[in-house]
């Protein structure tokens, strides 16, 4: 079983292009309708839950599958099984990726790359802003974080994105436990 | 001591990546500068990289930036390092199931978070694409080339969503080809 769940989830993790939520869906196809691993329920529940904490959404239902299955072992070969693929492509990749990049059309066309590297990700931003709920305190926080986010890199501010991130998780708990505070003596 | 480095670095990414893979980018780029492990070019190179391999984004560039400073242990501790808070914390959701992810409190938090990280993730593109396409502009010989291709990508990226035929617009991957593609052509 643990050799089952550790090739599964290395297969998975071999064929899986395109990031996290293209891997939910082989997860589905295989864990779910083939393996009769997980129900369609839990597959859905670890998502939220892998939206809402650390770590990429493929390690979160890796570990969750594989716990569910086996325990501990069962979550440990499964995670190990999703990350070895990109691993050891990475590690060949990166042995003679700076020499490939001195390539003078290859330079070129990275310089190209990185245009589109960084539209892509003002891209996430702008959708992932899209989505939010539109509440007061999230809307603030979100242009405080872009604001210093943008100074900081401008004027090389020495503070970490740690320390804005720990500030808006206190300022969001503060601000709920005062307004509970507030309703509460009004009731 | 790199392992040691390698190991806090990358246990840092690991734990603050909420919001899915390019959510760590800002923060991967904050550690990797910091400990001048990759240049800035070099970070937005591997995050096209990793966009054209399996796997997630932080797990590529926790396995490549091992590999550069220490070998194949310095690959497997950052590897490991990036992946392990994902690993326990749905552990330990698993422990206490939902009762937590429910928890008001720890909702609040999560609010602030996700906001913050929104934010900071939006206001990393806007860097990127403000050194890549503007900042050639203000060089002693001004270079418009990388703005002009700037719009176009944005063009293409954008207007291929509006196109029914295409339902979702082109992929990011196939948007990097385009980009290398013109990047030869342009530079």
């Amino acid at each position: 079983m643990l050799w089952n769940l550790f090739l599964t989830f290395f297969r998975i993790g071999a064929f899986t292009f395109g990031g996290g939520y293209a891997m939910i869906s082989v997860i589905e196809n295989i864990c779910v309708e083939k393996k009769h691993w997980i129900t369609h329920e839990d597959l859905v529940n670890v998502t939220v839950i892998a939206e809402s904490t650390p770590g990429p959404v493929a390690i979160n239902c890796a570990t969750f599958v594989g716990y569910k299955q086996k325990g501990l072992l069962g979550s440990i070969a499964a995670t190990l099984g999703v990350v070895l693929p990109s691993f050891i492509i990475i590690w060949a990749i990166s042995m003679f990726l700076e020499r490939f990049l001195e390539i003078a059309w290859v330079a070129s066309a990275f310089r190209g790359v990185r245009v589109a590297v960084g539209l892509l990700i003002l891209d996430v931003g702008i959708r992932m802003a899209k989505k939010m709920p539109k509440e007061p305190i999230r809307i603030i926080l979100l242009i405080a974080a872009l604001v210093l986010m943008v100074l900081i890199n401008l004027l090389n501010w020495k503070i970490s994105t740690i320390v804005l991130l720990l500030c808006a998780a206190a300022v969001s708990l503060i601000v709920f436990l005062f307004h509970e505070r507030k309703g509460g003596e009004q009731a | 001591m790199i392992y040691l480095e390698l190991l806090i670095g990358f246990l840092k990414v690991g734990l603050f990546s909420f919001g899915g893979a390019y959510a760590a980018i800002p923060l991967i780029r904050e550690v990797v500068l910091s400990y001048g492990w990759v240049s800035e070019e070099m970070l937005i190179d591997m995050i096209a990289v990793s966009e054209s391999t399996p796997g997630p984004i932080m797990v590529n560039l926790a396995t490549y930036v091992g590999t550069r400073q220490a070998g194949i242990p310095g690959a497997i501790i950052a590897t490991l390092a990036s992946i392990l808070p994902a690993f326990v914390i749905i552990l330990l959701i698993m422990a206490v199931m939902k009762r937590t992810v429910n928890n008001k409190y720890a909702q609040a938090v999560m609010r602030g978070l996700q906001s913050c990280v929104i934010g900071v993730i939006t206001a990393v593109g806007v860097h990127m694409l403000y050194k890549n396409a503007v900042l050639p502009l203000t060089a002693a010989e001004a270079d418009w080339r990388p703005l002009a291709l700037a719009i176009v990508l944005a063009v293409i990226y954008f207007g291929s969503r509006k196109i029914k035929a295409l339902k979702k617009g082109i992929s990011p991957i196939l948007l990097i080809g385009i980009s290398a593609v013109l990047g030869v052509l342009v530079f």
